[in-house]
């Protein structure tokens, strides 16, 4: 394997993500030609974009790859029938689960729910956690406390037991009311990486030009400030996606996610884990295509982590 | 020194009350009457109900509520559960458990995650780095319940090296699986930040500078080269060790360890809003006092840093 994935910093942590504070500040968009140039050539970075593609795809539309009623349960045929590997694409391809229904057609349309929470979530905590670290880099001072201040509170909280306490007040979960208890645990980290950026790339030169040249805060925020701070938090985005798709299938693992009319990898697991001495596939299948799905996303976040870090050049 | 960490205690006063409120918070605006749940099916009698919510001051302003709460807390009164069990009873039978399976987890991510990451540094882009990139990325990728499954699947049903659940969680012989799960993805983690660090620092001057003098291989590597390296490994150990105390309610379900986790769960599901605030307003001492641990380590692993 190529050296995509060996080289890692401490900025690269989540965890102390305050510390990408050290990021040099950089060109944007020769970066980001730069990146992509690079990128095209690594197999690990096709290999997960491939991948990523094709879960996207089996996202949107779950029926080209299978006809058959994810929610259909025929109990005759029970998870005790055995799968049949060599049914590629029919519907007891992976066998059948203990409701009698499809594990392959659940396994297919499954894709949805991890794929749209994942990718809604990064969305959605990097426009917030953004906002709010541009607002406190730029402005300093007590705006900078105050938004500090905050981050730290909801950074002392775990995600897994704070989003626990906010699903537990939704009386019917459907995937926006997972995607919301994660934004509103998780921008903090984003708020950090931006933040910390943004001090940096404030005291260039660049910066101090365009204001003496009289640009006024919107533009000198948007149009100079955020193209060459946004680097780190893409590289934190990419990889916390993959995170955060494990902690929406935990989250309906605990019975505490998704509900049942949606179909979630999670959920699944969660009802095979009573027959994982009996029927092994049945947790096998699931739980085997959301570690594929977290690994993609994981190892794009690593190549586009090489690509995008000067300071690994 | 002593200035830098009293300057930093009072910083951690704002966020234990903002975190601890949050909870509070949110766990009492959770739909669902803890009180008119006590009569099961049947229709509670609207008089008793009036009089129990005023008994456990539900009918107060939620801000009052939370004074009142973080009062008793710093005299020592946790308050009670919906069952009248003191919550410290509770807190007192949980958290040992926790307590030890977190140090537990954080020994194997210690001693594992920095000896691995220490000899793949060592020997970058040789076999044994490739294969611990190869590991370490598919235990992040890994989600814990899964792991958990396929751990008690190998070592408890095939294996038969242990038994696939916790029998008696004090006895801390049978929390090695449950501590390897837990653990599994921060060590990865641990792994990774150690041999960037060490890779990253082996070129450094000093690290040429020692082995010029004539330093033994041992000292340059154990004085020198992994001292300044742990730095980031160390940051995120900090954070770490309140998370896995936090974050362990999905190994102790599968494990059936009676730990915080364990009892968090089950307070969150039954609402017991003083059980939970417990617990968390716990958890946040924890997770900052790790903080400030940190920070004064540094000062150990780099002489360039000095608190005034």
């Amino acid at each position: 394997m190529p050296d995509l994935t060996e080289k890692k910093t401490a900025e690269e942590i989540p965890a102390q993500a305050a510390v990408a504070a050290d990021a040099k500040p950089e060109k944007a968009r020769s970066l980001g030609s730069d990146a992509w140039h690079d990128l095209r050539r690594k197999p690990i970075f096709v290999i997960s974009a491939l991948l990523i593609l094709l879960l996207i795809v089996i996202a949107i539309a779950p029926g080209l790859f299978t006809s058959v009623d994810p929610r259909a349960g025929d109990l005759r045929l029970h998870y005790l029938s055995k799968p049949n590997y060599s049914h590629f694409f029919q519907a007891d391809w992976f066998g059948y689960d203990l409701q009698g229904r499809s594990i392959y057609a659940r396994v297919v349309y499954g894709a949805r729910a991890s794929v749209v929470v994942g990718i809604c979530v990064t969305l959605g905590v990097t426009i917030l956690g953004g906002i709010a670290g541009m607002v406190a880099g730029y402005f300093g001072g007590w705006v900078d406390t105050i938004i500090s201040r905050v981050t730290d509170i909801f950074f002392g909280i775990p995600l897994l037991l704070g989003s626990l306490v906010i699903l537990n007040a939704f009386t019917s979960r459907t995937i926006w009311s997972v995607v919301f208890a994660l934004v509103a645990l998780g921008w903090t980290q984003m708020t950090r990486v931006m933040r910390g950026s943004v001090i940096t790339v404030k005291q260039a030169d660049f910066v101090t030009a365009a204001k003496a040249l009289g640009a006024g805060t919107g533009r000198i925020m948007f149009k100079h400030i955020l193209p060459n701070a946004i680097a780190p938090v893409i590289v934190v985005a990419t990889i916390a996606l993959g995170g955060y798709i494990a902690t929406e299938a935990t989250l309906s693992f605990l019975g505490i996610g998704l509900q049942d009319p949606t179909i979630s990898w999670g959920i699944d697991i969660n009802s095979a884990q009573k027959v994982i001495r009996t029927a092994p596939f049945a947790l096998f299948f699931p739980a085997g295509m959301l570690s594929l799905t977290v690994l993609a996303f994981i190892m794009l976040g690593d190549a586009v982590r090489d690509a995008l870090d000067p300071k690994l050049r | 020194m002593g200035r830098f960490v009293a300057r930093r205690l009072l910083q951690m006063i704002p966020v234990f009350f903002g975190t601890t409120l949050l909870i509070f918070v949110m766990v009492h605006a959770l739909p669902g009457d803890p009180v008119a749940a006590m009569w099961g099916d049947k229709a509670p009698d609207p008089a008793q109900v009036a009089a129990l919510r005023h008994q456990l001051g539900f009918d107060k302003p939620m801000l009052q509520q939370y004074f009142d709460y973080m009062g008793g807390l710093l005299t020592g009164d946790f308050g009670q559960t919906m069952a009248k069990r003191p919550v410290l009873d509770v807190i007192t039978e949980a958290l040992p458990v926790t307590v030890r399976l977190a140090l537990f987890a954080f020994a194997i991510e210690i001693v594992l995650g920095i000896g691995i990451g220490l000899f793949a540094g060592l020997r970058r882009g040789k076999a044994f780095d490739k294969g611990a990139l190869v590991i370490t990325l598919l235990l992040i990728s890994i989600p814990v319940p899964v792991l958990g499954f396929i751990f008690q699947t190998v070592f408890a049903d095939n294996l038969k090296w242990v038994t696939p659940t916790v029998q008696d969680s004090n006895d801390i012989t049978q929390l090695v699986l449950p501590a390897f799960v837990l653990g599994s993805l921060s060590l990865a983690y641990v792994a990774r930040l150690t041999r960037t660090s060490i890779a990253e620092n082996i070129k450094a001057d000093y690290v040429r500078t020692a082995v010029a003098k004539g330093l033994p291989r041992r000292k340059v590597i154990g004085t020198h080269l992994l001292r300044n390296s742990l730095i980031p490994v160390i940051t995120f150990l900090g954070t770490d060790l309140g998370a896995l105390m936090g974050g362990a309610i999905v190994t102790e379900g599968i494990f059936n360890v009676k730990g915080v986790g364990n009892a968090l769960y089950h307070a969150i599901n039954l609402k017991e809003g003083s059980t939970v605030s417990g617990f968390v307003a716990f958890l946040v001492i924890v997770y900052l006092a790790a903080g400030l641990i940190v920070d004064l380590l540094y000062a150990v692993l780099d002489p360039r840093i000095r608190y005034a």
